[in-house]
């Protein structure tokens, strides 16, 4: 990438400064980005990359600070003049209108200037994007029935739609499976040949690490350093995002003893997605569940959780067959399920910490129909400090909390509800490295407490890092099941890719 | 996963003619006197304001709002323009001010909702009874009368009632109508943005859409219709009374729902409003014929309302399990 050093800056952002009320969220921050290179921006959650991005498209205006753009001060009101001058944000979140096709997504607010709509046009249009990326599905295909990979790639299309210069993808590849992954950056690289210039959020290091030419870190607000994508390593840029050194290190050996006894078993679970799906989980254990997108994992905790009803298969709780038809059915017998859709599924985002911790519990501190607050002030307080959840205090809304607190509150919510066996979806998906060590640590002590974990995750570095077995699936089928001084990420791919 | 095109449409779009069809020929057959020419005009006359005014609120609903005010509001602007006729104004400048006056009542609601960010419910509850307030306030709640077929006005009535040799010409108002409120919701930019409202809000914001105006726009469409309404409801009864209104939204609602518009925003269809309308009517019509008050066609309407959306939800799981 030699010649990249010398091409022009496209784009400078400097001395950038944002306050909100009172949250010094951008601190004289800066970012300089290079004609045709693909830049990341990278720090923990609260760092400030999101908040620099809506400053540069206009959503939100800085307090003070300057960016040039090709050597010009700009500023722009909001999106669209920002997408007018050449600058397209790809948000983290999905902005998609459900019960509209992809070609009236793409093109909502640029439809004909006349009074009658003209679909032929942009289906046209948007098929010129899509083959340009080689998508296989139809412009005229309802959003709603793509799934959330395609979905993504429907925001792209849009943001090339306005043939930018500058391309801001923030997260892109949360949501994607590994072959829409390699489609992603194939366009990314074509992209960048053209001449058009990318800015990469993302917390995933080795997608950093494969297309990024060059890395800003920011911290706290702060512009920490920016390195060369050639010249660094893993431990510098994480070094540099948190201020201290993390190593990921893959467990050796499982923690739990030849013979403690079987906790759970499941027997034949099957629906729709899960193909006679058998294991056991033994106590104080954690099972790591790998494998691709689709492969079942989800659907399976589902099926255990009751959450789906299943076509067949049995499940087991110290040798007693239980009859889980719903959810509660689940929690009664001691399992919690921890969603990877926090919003949608595990708090009540409006509700304080403590009233979330007792959601699952209130009869407990309920007497003679009366609620008792004391009480469920002091056991949240107890859990609060036990798994150490930080919040300024007990009656915060969750939704101010951070992710990885958030996760906590759930967690707290099936400990105050007698859960002993836990199943952790996708833990630390969208969650920062700092966070994320303390999930783990979290994990790793409720465990050694007695406490039984399943752990679904996609990154394999987390499940060779936390698992004492690995149940590897792939297409709703169980194909093999790992001690942990077996596994390894190649052992691990080639199971969750073995196909009948 | 497989994108695969649901089945479910298809059928989903002859299910409700295929309801009203049925009902209609059961009534033939148990009702007394129900299948003739008088039965299926006096079906009709019923069926005008409340389906202006469904056609008007199917805007709203599928921008996943809600509008409580357009009973009252087309009441309030027949009233107003019964008031002005009484004053010796032109009936054509009475009913021209009545379709003004519901228009701009839409257009506060709009801007409250749009603009202020009210709830709609609130806002437009608020609205439904500044409105039938203001009816009474201003015509000092005195009932105010139409001209009928023979007085020297009436002349008004045969282009939206009824003509000399009883041709129901209501219909023809109501169908041109229809046909309007059809292509601005498939065919232009504010039908567009009117589903891409109702799926998600932010999402159109943030591509740089005027959401404000839009939704504004969609207030005020829906009031334009109430005024549309109103002008038929005096035509067919003439008689206007101060301090009513507020009941005659629901069956509006009613007719957009059971015409299969989700209250949820997004999903909706012109011709399922027309059709929920005109069953309403058939009901309303056909029980009478059986003997049955109306206090009976009250309680079916209810029992159809709560089978429509039911069906609707069944059918929807059984689509997305296939």
């Amino acid at each position: 990438m030699s010649q990249m050093q010398q091409s022009p800056m496209i784009l400078q952002m400097l001395d950038i400064d944002k306050r909100f009320q009172g949250v010094h969220a951008l601190n004289k921050t800066k970012l300089e980005l290079r004609q045709g290179e693909v830049h990341a921006l990278v720090g923990e959650n609260g760092a400030g990359k999101s908040t620099l991005m809506k400053v540069l498209t206009g959503i939100y205006t800085a307090d003070s600070g300057t960016i040039l753009y090709n050597g010009e001060p700009v500023s722009f009101s909001g999106p669209k003049e920002a997408q007018e001058a050449g600058i397209s944000i790809v948000h983290q979140e999905l902005n998609l209108m459900n019960h509209l096709t992809a070609a009236q997504n793409i093109f909502i607010g640029r439809e004909s200037k006349g009074f009658f709509l003209n679909d032929n046009t942009i289906n046209g249009e948007t098929q010129k994007l899509f083959d340009r990326l080689k998508l296989s599905f139809s412009p005229t295909n309802k959003v709603s029935s793509l799934t959330v990979g395609k979905q993504q790639m429907v925001e792209i299309s849009k943001a090339l739609s306005f043939n930018s210069n500058i391309l801001i993808l923030d997260e892109p590849t949360a949501a994607l499976t590994d072959a829409e992954i390699h489609e992603l950056f194939k366009t990314i690289q074509e992209l960048r040949e053209k001449g058009v210039t990318i800015v990469y959020i993302s917390h995933r290091m080795d997608e950093i690490m494969e297309i990024t030419d060059r890395i800003t870190v920011m911290r706290d607000g702060q512009y920490i350093v920016t390195l060369n994508t050639s010249g660094t390593n893993l431990d510098e840029i994480i070094n540099a995002m948190v201020g201290r050194t993390i190593y990921e290190e893959p467990k050796t050996a499982s923690n739990v003893a030849p013979g403690t006894p079987v906790v759970l078993e499941v027997k034949g679970l099957r629906s729709r997605e899960v193909k006679d799906v058998s294991f056991q989980l033994h106590r104080g254990e954690i099972l790591g569940l790998a494998g691709l997108m689709g492969a079942g994992r989800t659907e399976t905790a589902r099926l255990i959780f009751g959450a789906d009803p299943r076509d067949g298969g049995e499940i087991y709780k110290d040798g007693e067959k239980l009859n889980i038809h719903n959810p509660s059915d689940a929690v009664a017998a001691g399992i919690g399920y921890l969603s990877e859709d926090r919003k949608r599924y595990g708090l009540a985002f409006d509700l304080s910490v403590a009233d979330n911790s007792v959601l699952a519990v209130l009869e407990k501190f309920t007497h003679s129909g009366f609620v008792n607050e004391g009480e469920i002030q002091e056991t949240t307080d107890k859990y609060v400090r036990r798994i150490n959840i930080k919040t300024p205090s007990i009656f915060q809304k969750v939704s101010k909390l951070s992710g990885g607190n958030q996760q906590k509150v759930i967690v707290a919510k099936w400990l105050i509800k007698d859960c002993d066996i836990l199943i952790f979806d996708e833990p630390t998906r969208g969650i920062d490295v700092g966070t994320k060590s303390e999930i783990y640590k979290l994990m790793n002590e409720l465990a050694a407490e007695g406490k039984s974990i399943i752990m679904i995750s996609s990154e394999l570095p987390e499940i060779l890092r936390m698992s004492d077995r690995v149940v590897c699936m792939c297409e709703g089928r169980l194909t093999k099941i790992l001690d942990i001084q077996d596994a390894s990420q190649e052992i691990i791919m080639k199971y969750a890719t073995q196909r009948n | 996963m497989v994108n695969s095109e649901k089945k479910g449409p298809d059928i989903q779009k002859l299910l409700a003619p295929a309801a009203l069809v049925i009902l209609y020929i059961f009534f033939c057959v148990f009702g007394q006197n129900f299948f003739s020419g008088s039965t299926l005009v006096s079906i009709l006359d019923s069926t005008y304001y409340v389906g202006l005014m469904a056609f008007g609120i199917t805007f709203v609903i599928v921008t996943g709002g809600i509008d409580l005010s357009i009973g009252t509001n087309m009441m309030m602007s027949a009233l107003l323009g019964g008031y002005m006729l009484a004053n010796g104004a032109n009936i054509w400048l009475c009913l021209v001010c009545m379709v003004a006056i519901a228009t701009v009542i839409g257009f506060i609601n709009g801007t409250l909702i749009s603009r202020l960010k009210l709830p709609p419910f609130i806002a437009t509850l608020g609205v439904m009874m500044m409105t039938q307030g203001f009816g009474s306030i201003i015509t000092r709640v005195q009932t105010q009368r139409f001209p009928s077929s023979f007085d020297e006005n009436g002349a008004y009535k045969t282009i939206f009632y009824k003509t000399a040799n009883g041709f129901p010409s209501g219909i023809v108002y109501m169908l041109v109508f229809f046909v309007v409120a059809l292509v601005l919701l498939k065919k232009t930019r504010i039908g567009r943005y009117t589903y891409a409202i109702g799926s998600n809000e932010e999402a159109v914001r943030i591509s740089g859409v005027n959401t404000i105006k839009w939704k504004t726009l969609v207030y005020v469409i829906c009031g334009f219709f109430c005024g549309l309404a109103s002008i038929v409801y005096a035509a067919t009864y003439t008689t206007i009374i101060p301090g009513t209104g507020n009941g005659l939204e629901m069956n509006a609602i009613a007719a957009v729902i059971i015409g299969g518009t989700s209250m949820s925003g997004g999903v909706g269809t012109m011709s399922g409003t027309l059709i929920g309308a005109l069953l309403m009517s058939v009901l309303k019509t056909g029980l009478m014929s059986m003997g049955l008050q109306g206090h009976y066609q009250t309680f079916f309407t209810g029992l159809v309302v709560i089978l429509a959306v039911l069906l609707d939800i069944y059918r929807n799981k059984r689509a997305a399990r296939v």
